[in-house]
C-alpha cells in the first residue's frame, strides 16, 4: 500500500471508539423544536434525518479520497435515543468495560442527564417493545431461551443492489413524484398512508443530496487553503464528485465508490440498523466503471487499488453502535457485519468472476482490517484459481474472506419464493444470511437456545437455574418410557417457545412499522417506492423474518448420550444422570468421561448422532418455517450464533454430553468443541446431512494448523474439501488457520498479540479483544492437522 | 494369515500427504523393519498394544490395533468417496508394512478396484518378490520408501538387510506406478553419497517420475513414551528448510519431480 493509504489505515486502527452525543442532541433539538408535531410520523422521521445531515459536523481527513463520517470523527459513534435510550450508568459502563469499550466524555454524560434522557424517556422503541410483550415472553427472554434483536437496534439486515449505479437521487425523486401522481384515493384505502410515506422518502432523498453538497463546499474550502498542488487538484475533483453524486448517476469508478459511501452513511445515520449497510456484490457493481475507465485510460489499476483501499478504511472507521445487556452479550464486538460479496454468478447465470474480483481480493489481503467483512461466493461455475486465491488469504490467518456456496444460496432463495434472477443477484450478508440483494427485507429476530429447551424438558418445564416454571409440564424425566417419549416432550417444549417468540416478533414488527419508519432506507430497497410503503412495513419485494437456532451440536450430543446410554444400552439411569448434572459432575468424573469418550458425537460422520441432528433440525424447521410475519412474508430458520453461544452457555447447567455448567455451547452447525475426532471430511459429511437448502444460511467453522496450508498442494486439497462440501449442498465454511499453542500464548501475553485476528463465528475479531470465555471456546475447537 | 481380516491400528481421513488428492489412509499393524526414526512406532508390533493417554488428558488408556474385516475397512473408506471424486484421491494402505498382511491387502485392493476407488500402497519394499509383484499389479500406485543404499547402515538403522528391498525396487522399475519416498534423517540418511546413489538407482528406467522427501520430524517422540518404547533419536533436530531446499535441487537434477512432504 502507498504512504497515503498506510497513514489513513494507521489512523483508523489507532482511533479509539468513543461515544458522540452529536446525533442525540440534534435529534432532540429537532423534536423539541416543535416542527415535528405538524407532520405525519414518516415525514417527522425524514425531517429529523434531514436536520441531522444539514447540521452535523463534517469530517474530511487529511489525504482522504472517500469522504463522509457518521460521527464528527473516525470511530466517534453516535447514539440512537429514539430506539434505545442509554442511562448515564450505561455511558459509564461503555467507558470502563474491559471488552468493547467506548470512551464517554463527562460532557456527553452531562448532556445526557440534562437533555437527552428527560426528553426521550418513555418514548423509545425499546420501552414500547418491553411494554407490549407477554409475561411468557418476558420469562423466556430472561431465562435465556431467546434473544430479541430489535430491542436496541432497528431492523435492517439488508444489502444494496445495483440501482444506485444506474440512477441518481434526483431520479428517485422523480419516481416518487410519479408514484404520488398515481395514487388512487377512490379505491385505495391506504392512499393517504402511501402519500405520507412517499413525501417522507422525497425529503430523505433531498437530505442526502444536501449532505453531499456540504461536503462539496468543504472540499472547495480545503482546496483554497491547500498549498500542495497535487492535493489541491484532488480536492477540486472531490468537490466535483460530491456535487454530482448522489444527485445523479455515477460516471466514474471514484464517483461510484463515493456515491455508495454517502448512501452507507445515510443508512447508519437514519437509524442503527443491524449489519450497518452493505454494498453487496461490489465486484459486479463496480466492474462496468472499472472496465470502461481502464480501457479509456482515465483510471490506472493502481489508482483503482488506492481508491478501494480508501473505501475499505471508511468501513473500519465505523464500529457497531454500542450495545448493552443481553444484546451486547449476543453480539459482543465492534464488527458491524457489512459483508462484501465477491464472485458468484451473474443475473443470467454465468460465472461472475472478473479481473476486478482479483484486485479486490488483493485489497482485502493488503488492508487486513476487521471491517468491512468479506466473503467469496463460490459457484460450480467459478474457476479454481478464484477459490485458490481466496484460500491463500485465508491461510494468512485472519478468517477472511469466508466462503459461500452460490449454488446453494440460489436454491435457498428460490425455495423461499424469489425469482431465479433475483436469487442470482443475491448473496449472503451479516454472518451467513442469504438474501435477494436490493429487494429484500430479511430481518433476524433473535437467537434461539436449543440446548436450553432440552434442559427445561428434563425438568418438566422448570428452569433449574431459577426454579421458575416457564415451560409446559411435559412429564418428569424419569417417567419417559422410551427415547421417543422424551423427544416428543422436547418437541412440545420447543414449539411452545417458538410460538411465544413468533407472537412477540409480530408485535415488534408492527411497533417498528408504526413508530419507526425508515424513509431513507426505503428509497434504496425495491419496491418500497413503487408500493408507497416503508421498508419496515412490508414495502420490500420480499419480506423474511428469521429465528436463528444455536447450540445444535451440544443438543445433538446431549440427546445422543441419553438415547445411547439411558435407553438403548441402559447402562446409565436417568435419575443418576440428572443427579450428575445437578452436581455439575462433581463426584461423577467417571460418568462424565463415559459421556465424553464413549458416546456417538455429531461431527464424526456417525449416523447414530447425525440422525438425531437431523431430527432436531426437522422439529425446529417445522416449528418456524412458513409461519407468517406481518409484512406479507414468512418466518424462516438460520443456524448461526455470532457470540450468543457464549451467552446461551452461561444460562445452562451441565448437559448430558459432558459439558459443564456455564461453558459456551457449540457454535453454528459446528460440532461441539473437541468432539469431532475424525478430521474435516467427517465434519463436512455430518454437517451436510442437514438440509441446508431449507434454511436461509448455516455456519460451519473449522480450525486448521498453519502447516496444512503451507504449500500449494495443501491449498489445492483444502479447495477440494470446500468444493466437496458444496457438492453436498453445504452453505458456508470458514477456517481458522492458527494453532492453539499461539492462542494460548496470546492469552498469556496479550500485548504481544494485539494484531492476532481469529474467526469467531460469522465474523473475525482481534483475539485479545474477546472475552476469556470466548477465547477458551476457540482454543477448545478441534485442530485438523492433515497428517 | 487371513484374506478376510487383518490388524489395523488407525484409519486416517483427510490424509493429504499420502498420494494424490484427498485420501483415507489405512494403517496396517506390524512391520518387519525397526527404523530408528519410525514416526508410527505403534505400527511396528503386529499385536494390539496399550497406549497410555497423554499426561493430564484424563482419558483412559487406548488399545491400538483392531482386527477388521475387508468389508469393515471398505465401509470406512467408502465414507469419503465424494472427496476422492472431487480431488482425484482415494485410499492409501500404509503402516506398519501392508505387505506383511499380504492376503488381506490383496483382498482390499481387489475390493477397491471393484468399487472404482483409487488405491495406493505405501511400502518399505521388504517382502517376498512374488508378493511385491502382486501388490504392484493390483495397486494403482505404489509409494516405495527407500532409505539407505549401504547394507551395513541399513542393517544398523532398520534392523534388516536391504537386499530384498533393492531387488524389489529393481523389479518395480518397469512399472510407471511407482514413486519414491525418501526419509531425510539428519546424520543417518542425508549424506550426499547415499542420496546420489539412491537417485541414480531410481533414475535407471526413467519411468519413476516422483521422488518425495519426508523430512524427519519429532512429533512421534511423545508416542514412544506413551507406548513405553525407547526413542533412539535422542531429540535429534529436524532438518532445516534450507537443507530441504538444497536436497530438493540436488535430486531434481536427475529429472524427478521432487516434493517435500509428499
Amino acid at each position: 500500500m502507498n504512504a497515503r493509504i498506510a497513514k489513513l489505515r494507521e489512523e483508523s486502527l489507532r482511533a479509539i471508539p468513543a461515544i458522540s452525543g452529536e446525533r442525540a442532541e440534534l435529534l432532540t433539538d429537532f423534536y423539541a423544536g416543535g416542527a415535528a408535531q405538524k407532520a405525519s410520523i414518516p415525514v417527522q422521521r425524514a425531517l429529523a434525518f434531514k436536520y441531522i445531515l444539514e447540521n452535523k459536523h463534517l469530517h474530511i481527513g487529511d489525504g482522504e479520497l472517500i469522504v463522509g463520517e457518521r460521527g464528527p470523527a473516525p470511530k466517534a459513534t453516535p447514539t440512537y435515543p429514539e430506539v434505545c435510550l442509554h442511562t448515564t450508568a450505561d455511558l459509564t459502563v461503555f467507558d470502563t468495560r474491559e471488552k468493547v469499550p467506548f470512551k464517554a466524555q463527562p460532557q456527553t454524560k452531562e448532556t445526557y442527564a440534562q437533555r437527552i434522557i428527560p426528553f426521550w424517556e418513555g418514548k423509545t422503541i425499546r420501552e414500547k417493545i418491553f411494554a407490549h410483550m407477554s409475561d411468557q415472553w418476558r420469562a423466556a427472554y430472561q431465562a435465556g431461551i431467546f434473544t430479541e434483536f430489535q430491542e436496541q437496534r432497528s431492523p435492517g439486515h439488508t444489502v444494496l443492489g445495483d440501482k444506485i449505479y444506474k440512477q441518481g437521487f434526483l431520479d428517485f425523486k422523480d419516481q416518487i413524484e410519479a408514484a404520488i401522481g398515481d395514487l388512487d384515493y377512490e379505491t385505495d384505502a391506504r392512499a393517504l398512508d402511501r402519500l405520507e410515506q412517499l413525501q417522507a422518502m422525497s425529503i430523505a432523498a433531498e437530505a442526502l443530496i444536501v449532505f453531499a453538497g456540504r461536503h462539496a463546499l468543504r472540499c472547495r474550502e480545503l482546496e483554497s487553503a491547500e498549498t500542495d498542488p497535487v492535493r489541491r487538484q484532488e480536492l477540486k475533483q472531490m468537490a466535483a464528485i460530491c456535487s454530482r453524486v448522489p444527485a445523479r448517476a455515477p460516471e466514474t469508478f471514484w464517483e461510484a465508490l463515493q456515491y455508495y459511501w454517502f448512501v452507507h452513511v445515510g443508512v447508519i445515520t437514519e437509524l442503527n440498523p443491524w449489519d450497518a449497510f452493505n454494498p453487496g456484490r461490489l465486484d459486479q457493481h463496480l466492474y462496468p466503471f472499472y472496465k470502461k475507465e481502464i480501457e479509456a485510460g482515465s483510471l490506472t489499476v493502481e489508482q483503482a487499488r488506492e481508491l478501494l483501499c480508501a473505501f475499505w478504511i471508511k468501513f473500519n472507521n465505523h464500529p457497531a453502535p454500542p450495545k448493552v445487556g443481553i444484546t451486547s452479550q449476543e453480539s459482543n464486538t465492534y464488527v458491524d457485519f457489512a459483508l462484501i460479496n465477491l464472485g458468484g454468478i451473474t443475473r443470467d447465470g454465468r460465472d461472475a468472476v472478473n479481473e476486478l474480483t482479483y484486485l479486490i481480493l488483493d485489497v482485502i489481503e493488503e488492508m487486513r482490517l476487521l471491517q468491512p467483512s468479506s466473503m467469496v461466493q463460490l459457484s460450480k461455475q467459478n474457476p479454481d484459481r478464484f477459490i485458490k486465491r481466496a484460500l491463500k488469504i485465508v491461510k494468512t490467518g485472519f478468517g477472511q474472506p469466508s466462503i459461500f456456496n452460490t449454488d446453494a444460496i440460489v436454491q435457498e432463495l428460490v425455495r423461499q419464493g424469489k425469482s431465479v434472477e433475483d436469487a442470482r443477484d443475491g448473496g449472503a450478508s451479516g454472518c451467513v444470511e442469504a438474501g435477494a440483494f436490493g429487494r429484500e427485507c430479511y430481518i433476524l429476530t433473535g437467537y434461539f437456545n436449543l440446548p436450553k429447551i432440552l434442559e427445561i424438558t428434563l425438568h418438566n418445564g422448570m428452569d433449574p437455574r431459577t426454579g421458575g416454571q416457564i415451560g409446559l409440564k411435559t412429564g418428569t424425566a424419569d417417567g419417559f418410557a422410551d427415547y421417543q417419549a422424551l423427544f416428543e416432550a422436547f418437541t412440545a417444549q420447543l414449539r411452545y417457545f417458538v410460538d411465544i417468540k413468533i407472537r412477540g416478533n409480530n408485535v415488534i414488527e408492527r411497533i417498528n412499522a408504526k413508530y419507526m419508519p425508515v424513509p431513507f432506507l426505503s428509497l434504496l430497497i425495491d419496491d418500497c417506492i413503487a408500493n408507497g410503503r416503508d421498508y419496515n412495513d412490508g414495502g420490500a419485494r420480499y419480506n423474511t423474518s428469521y429465528i436463528q437456532g444455536v447450540g445444535l451440536g451440544s443438543l445433538t450430543d446431549s440427546l445422543a448420550a441419553i438415547k445411547y446410554h439411558v435407553f438403548d444400552n441402559q447402562t446409565i439411569g436417568m435419575t443418576g444422570l440428572l443427579k450428575a448434572l445437578r452436581d455439575d459432575f462433581n463426584g461423577h468424573a467417571q460418568l462424565r468421561q463415559t459421556l465424553l469418550d464413549a458416546t456417538p458425537k455429531y461431527g464424526n460422520d456417525n449416523d447414530y448422532a447425525d440422525d438425531i441432528m437431523r431430527a432436531i433440525f426437522e422439529v425446529y424447521y417445522q416449528a418456524v418455517n412458513g409461519r407468517p410475519n406481518t409484512k406479507g412474508g414468512r418466518h424462516r430458520i438460520l443456524m448461526l450464533p455470532t457470540t450468543s453461544h457464549v451467552y446461551f452457555g452461561s444460562v445452562i447447567g451441565a448437559l448430558p454430553d459432558g459439558r459443564l455448567t456455564g461453558v459456551p455451547v457449540s457454535e453454528g452447525i459446528s460440532p461441539v468443541q473437541g468432539a469431532d475426532r475424525h478430521g474435516p471430511t467427517a465434519v463436512v459429511k455430518s454437517a451436510s446431512k442437514m438440509d441446508h437448502i431449507r434454511t436461509g444460511g448455516t455456519l460451519l467453522n473449522q480450525k486448521f494448523i498453519p502447516q496444512v496450508l503451507e504449500d500449494d498442494t495443501g491449498i489445492t486439497k483444502l479447495m477440494h474439501l470446500v468444493r466437496s462440501y458444496f457438492r453436498l449442498d453445504g452453505h458456508h465454511i470458514q477456517f481458522n488457520v492458527v494453532s492453539a499453542e499461539i492462542l494460548k500464548k496470546a492469552q498469556q501475553a496479550p500485548d504481544d498479540y494485539r494484531d492476532l485476528i481469529v474467526r469467531v463465528a460469522g465474523y473475525s475479531d482481534y483475539f485479545v479483544d474477546l472475552t476469556a470465555e470466548l477465547q477458551n471456546e476457540i482454543i477448545r475447537r478441534t485442530e485438523h492437522d492433515g497428517f | 494369515m487371513n484374506a478376510n481380516t487383518g490388524i489395523i491400528f488407525r484409519i486416517k481421513q483427510y490424509a493429504i500427504h499420502d498420494g494424490p488428492g484427498i485420501r483415507t489412509t489405512v494403517f496396517f499393524k506390524g512391520c518387519p523393519l525397526d527404523c530408528w526414526w519410525c514416526h508410527n512406532p505403534e505400527g511396528i508390533r503386529m499385536t494390539p498394544e496399550t497406549c497410555q493417554p497423554a499426561a493430564g488428558s484424563g482419558r483412559k488408556p487406548e488399545i491400538l490395533g483392531t482386527r477388521m474385516t475387508v468389508e469393515a475397512v471398505l465401509a470406512a473408506v467408502e465414507k469419503d468417496v465424494i472427496f476422492y471424486d472431487q480431488s482425484g484421491g482415494g485410499v492409501t494402505f500404509s503402516g506398519g508394512e501392508p505387505l506383511m498382511q499380504a492376503e488381506f491387502l490383496f483382498a482390499l485392493l481387489d475390493a477397491c478396484r471393484q468399487q472404482d476407488i483409487h488405491a495406493t500402497v505405501d511400502t518399505s519394499g521388504y517382502a517376498p518378490a512374488d508378493i511385491f509383484k502382486r501388490a504392484l499389479a493390483k495397486a494403482d500406485r505404489v509409494l516405495f520408501d527407500l532409505k539407505l543404499v549401504d547394507d551395513a547402515a541399513h542393517k544398523k538403522f532398520t534392523g534388516v538387510s536391504n537386499d530384498l528391498i533393492l531387488s524389489n525396487f529393481r523389479a518395480a522399475q518397469a512399472s510407471d506406478k511407482v514413486q519414491v519416498r525418501f526419509p531425510v534423517i539428519p546424520g543417518i540418511t542425508d549424506n550426499p553419497e547415499n542420496i546420489e546413489r539412491l537417485a541414480k538407482l531410481a533414475a535407471v528406467s526413467g519411468k519413476i517420475k516422483r521422488f518425495d522427501l519426508l523430512p524427519y520430524h519429532r512429533t512421534a517422540a511423545a508416542k514412544y513414551q506413551r507406548l513405553g518404547l525407547v526413542d533412539r533419536m535422542n531429540g535429534m533436530a529436524a532438518p532445516t528448510t534450507e537443507q530441504m531446499d538444497m536436497l530438493q535441487d540436488r535430486i531434481a537434477r536427475y529429472g524427478f519431480t521432487v516434493r517435500v512432504g509428499g
